[in-house]
């Protein structure tokens, strides 16, 4: 395992001492990702800005820098706890979630581009999604350790394909945001896929959820004629062919495509995008890697995948020599976390499947977003610091 | 505290490599997206970030034979919205139909549609966009263009033509020369953000329009002038419903005036004259009475030319050597075709008389006599060999072509008829060209304006010339007919068209219109001079005159009254 030797290397330095691990190169990944989402931020949303917030170029930037700077204390904070600590607020974490969720349907809710996804607390807007992801990946990895072999069963394994269903279904039924629910699922099926020592039921149910996929693409398509399409049936008729739903549903799409193939190899340099001009709407947002595209290229976006490959490499490492479960069980749900919104969030950009509002990880506008994600980060770092050089 | 299981670490393994696998997926669609379908997606972008405005090309002028400007530009504004950048469009609304004189449905459409830019009207006076681009609203944009403008009005409304809302031909020469008057258009490309916002920095790109060409004709606008106001004269003194007066040079078919009273007014041509009531007319009727108002009878129209075509049958009858100047015939006032007893215009006869007196007198049975002689073959190869059976190739658009007898239908009697002009119908130009060809030595001309195109300077760039038939009649005959038509100038029926000081050849008509017995007459004189080498041919039609109807009493006048007038200015006039 050639992972294993990168976990190693300050084995021969501290021999005999008992020193902690600091994994450093995951830091310098983070926070050159965050360095590099505030400037792309800035050349995507400054001439919007300055436009809508008179004359306040860096209206953006500014909330978006305030939202790092306090991420990365709180990240620099809990990478010094122990993250058994975290253990006894699982339980509460999962019931704080669900509360906070139905929150948004009392006065505390914000309305904001048509969805109620947003809660205002003492004037500082929290996204209650991005919490429960946190939770989830808390709460699923508490269970995991409680149940130990149990795991194996087909009881335990139903328990745990079951315990992130109402998060999912109050995410979808009470804010909307399908795409969120659909992440915090995706979290909690990889957790569970690391945990259960069984391969054949998870071809068997990404086989199933396949053909489940293909066959109401299928029906869809089939029903096109009929004016009795659903929302969501449109996003996927305007999936496959945005050209046709260029002035509706396909719009966002055809203009983030617009951009990513004006850019080319080397792109138009950085701050030249013309897309970024109000032609794509939440360029700042769920669509700022087609920006990145059009200004950098594909040199450009190739290395922003590059570097989150870098990270999910750098979890998958922590994961694996994680001191116990519990820790390793956590990194995996923040790497889970991480590798499923940045790929959905590239598959949307590009038209791969169907449009749904998936932000990029650290890059993408979004104060609670990047708040959660630091915090996420802190954890692995914490689970990073417990890994005894000595037992390596 | 439960460790790390070795499957754990294969399945966090697995979850590493399945990521990997999606990156890599994923960049290979980028691959895709951005190196092979680039060039597909950044025109598309480009065309929608670039806001194209045309600008429009000066249209080519009209200039006479004196080089006059008789078609002309002048600025004039259009206007148009841009959706995006409009703020109060009610206000535009109100605005713009206030002073456009548009119904607010109208602009409120074209307001409220998204589109980069949306034209509400164009041709619009300078004064009045002025006036627009005063009150300075956003969204709403005034561009100067051309306007096409006849400074002489009505003057040779229906050679000339109009053009439309586009600044392209309509009718007329405006059409027929729509290429190298038109020119291209220019555009200028301005790169904008969503909001329509031009970015400064991007620049523009601008591609100059290329003005049109200038067309020189051959009208004479002092000639058109002056016989547009005989044609006026005459049709008022003769109470007649249209006169129509065609000048030209016989020897190479250039029409120095073209007239056909009542035209219109060329700035004003959707205006129907005062004495139309308009109210409660539809639409298509009073596009039907438009239409048959832009209609120039010299072209568009067939006559039965009577008297004046049987220049035609003498020229057939010479040159088929069927009858000579000095042959002898006897008028008893009738001739008998077949079983048809066909009447002279004299009932009592002309008595003896030799082949030119015959023509001098107009004399009916003689001219059956000759085209008898002729035989239908013989009379229909004449017939054809003179161009008859074809159109003029005049450069107007909607020349009307000849409506003749069948061949086989073709008897003794259709050929009696057709010998002295009538059962059949030909246009006044085609009258024209054929008499032309018939006097000018036997050249078959086309009848045309257009003379050369040029550049603004007046520099030529291209000179038009047209298909001409050697021979159609000997020189001979040619000359025969010269002096038969020049003596029924001075002692026949035309001696009203006979000018002191000048030789004029010509022959009158005066034809009855279908149906027969409807009181309904047309008299015509086509005349040329000089005589023995004529450089100037006209032709004077005045349709239904009351009074005194005769060819020679009502048009001849009028081509003298012409030739008095132009010869001098023509320079072929014989002061001594």
């Amino acid at each position: 395992m050639t992972d294993r030797r990168n976990g190693y290397n300050g084995r021969r330095r501290t021999k005999g001492q008992q020193e902690s691990f600091f994994d450093y190169t995951l830091l310098f990944v983070v926070l050159f990702l965050l360095g590099f989402g505030l400037v792309m931020l800035y050349s995507t949303s400054s001439y919007e800005a300055n436009l809508e917030h008179g004359g306040d170029s860096a209206f953006y930037l500014k909330r978006q820098l305030g939202a790092t700077i306090l991420g990365l204390i709180v990240m620099m904070v809990v990478a010094n706890i122990p993250y058994h600590f975290w253990e006894r607020f699982a339980v509460l974490g999962y019931i704080v979630s669900v509360v906070l969720i139905l929150l948004v349907l009392t006065p505390l809710g914000i309305e904001a581009n048509g969805a109620r996804r947003w809660l205002n607390i003492a004037g500082i807007s929290l996204q209650p999604a991005e919490v429960a992801k946190l939770a989830m990946i808390l709460f699923l990895a508490s269970l995991v350790c409680k149940m130990g072999k149990s795991i194996r069963t087909g009881k335990g394994f139903a328990t745990m394909l079951l315990a992130p269903v109402p998060i999912c279904g109050l995410v979808y039924i009470v804010t909307k945001n399908l795409s969120s629910a659909i992440i915090i699922f995706g979290i909690a099926a990889l957790m569970l896929f690391v945990s259960s020592p069984d391969y054949k039921r998870f071809v068997l149910i990404a086989l199933a959820g396949m053909a489940a996929a293909a066959l109401v693409v299928f029906l869809i398509v089939n029903a096109a004629d009929s004016d009795s399409l659903s929302f969501r049936g449109g996003r996927i008729l305007a999936w496959l062919d945005p050209e046709a739903y260029a002035d509706g549903k396909g719009f966002q799409t055809l203009q983030a495509l617009y951009a990513i193939g004006s850019g080319g190899i080397w792109g138009k340099g950085l701050g030249q995008s013309m897309q970024k001009l109000g032609f794509l709407p939440e360029a700042q947002n769920d669509m700022i890697f087609s920006i990145i595209c059009e200004e950098l290229g594909l040199f450009g976006a190739a290395a922003v995948m590059l570097l989150f490959i870098l990270l999910i490499w750098r979890f998958m490492v922590i994961a694996n020599n994680a001191p116990d479960l519990f820790g390793a069980m956590l990194v995996v749900g923040v790497m889970g976390h991480i590798a499923i919104q940045v790929i959905l969030n590239i598959a949307v950009v590009t038209n791969t499947i169907p449009n749904t509002g998936i932000s990029l990880p650290f890059i993408s506008y979004g104060g609670s977003s990047v708040l959660f994600l630091l915090i996420e980060m802190g954890i692995v770092l914490s689970v990073g610091k417990g890994i005894r050089l000595k037992d390596l | 505290m439960i460790k790390n299981k070795t499957y754990n670490r294969k399945k966090i393994v697995t979850v590493f490599f399945v990521c990997l696998a999606g990156f890599l997926l994923l960049i290979g669609r980028l691959l895709y997206l951005m190196i092979f379908s680039a060039d597909y997606y950044s025109e598309k972008a480009k065309q929608l970030h670039e806001r194209e405005r045309s600008i429009k090309a000066a249209r080519g002028r009209i200039i006479d034979a004196g080089g006059t400007v008789i078609a002309d530009n002048k600025t004039v504004c259009t206007i148009s919205v841009i959706h995006s950048q409009i703020k109060d469009a009610d206000k535009i609304v109100e605005v713009l139909s206030k002073e456009l004189e548009l119904s607010e449905e109208y602009v409120r459409k074209r307001v409220e549609k998204y589109s980069s830019i949306e034209r509400i009207k164009s041709n619009v006076d300078k004064e009045k966009g002025d006036a627009i681009r005063a009150y300075n609203l956003d969204g709403v944009k005034v561009d100067e263009d051309y306007k096409r403008y006849y400074p002489y009005d009505s003057l040779a409304s229906k050679v000339l033509g109009f053009t439309g809302g586009d600044n392209q031909g309509i009718i007329g020469l405006e059409v027929k020369y729509e290429e190298y008057l038109k020119g291209e258009e220019g555009t200028i490309l301005t790169v904008t953000d969503a909001r329509g916002i031009e970015i400064d920095e991007a620049g523009e790109e601008r591609v100059e329009p290329v003005p049109g060409n200038d067309l020189y004709i051959s009208l004479d606008m002092d000639i058109q002038s002056y016989a547009t106001q005989l044609a006026k004269q005459v049709m008022e003194t003769k109470e007649a419903e249209r006169v129509s007066i065609l000048v030209m040079n016989p020897r190479n078919g250039e029409i120095m005036a073209m007239v056909d009273v009542p035209e219109f007014d060329l700035n004003n041509p959707y205006e129907l004259p005062d004495t139309v009531d308009t109210a409660g007319l539809s639409e298509e009727k009073k596009q039907e009475l438009l239409n048959s108002m832009w209609r120039n009878g010299c072209i568009n129209d067939t006559y039965e030319p009577g008297s004046t075509f049987k220049i035609i049958t003498a020229a057939a009858g010479l040159e088929g050597g069927v009858v000579t100047v000095n042959d002898s015939f006897s008028c008893p006032g009738y001739i008998m075709v077949e079983d048809r007893r066909i009447r002279c215009h004299k009932t009592t006869g002309h008595g003896s008389e030799n082949f030119v007196e015959a023509t001098m007198n107009s004399c009916n049975p003689v001219f059956i006599t000759v085209g008898l002689r002729l035989g239908v073959d013989n009379y229909y190869n004449y017939f054809t060999k003179f161009g008859l059976l074809n159109k003029t190739g005049v450069d107007l658009p909607g020349e009307a072509g000849t409506i003749m007898h069948k061949k086989e239908d073709m008897k003794a009697v259709e050929l009696a008829t057709v010998s002295f002009g009538q059962s059949f119908q030909i246009t006044p130009i085609q009258l024209a060209a054929t008499v032309s060809s018939i006097i000018n030595g036997g050249t078959r001309v086309t009848p045309h304006f257009g003379v050369m195109t040029a550049d603004r300077d007046g520099n030529q760039i291209k000179r038009f010339s047209y298909p001409v038939t050697k021979n159609i009649v000997s020189e001979e005959t040619s000359e025969t007919m010269r002096m038969i038509l020049e003596k029924v100038v001075a002692e026949g029926t035309g001696k009203n068209g006979y000018v002191e000081g000048a030789r004029v050849g010509g022959k009158t008509a005066t034809s009855q219109t279908l149906p027969r017995g409807s009181g309904r007459y047309i008299a015509s004189f086509i005349g040329f001079a000089p005589a023995d080498n004529p450089s100037v041919l006209a032709l004077a039609i005045i349709h239904n005159p009351q009074g005194v109807y005769y060819g020679g009493q009502v048009a001849a006048p009028v081509v003298r009254q012409l030739f008095e007038n132009i010869l001098p200015y023509l320079g072929e006039m014989d002061y001594n």
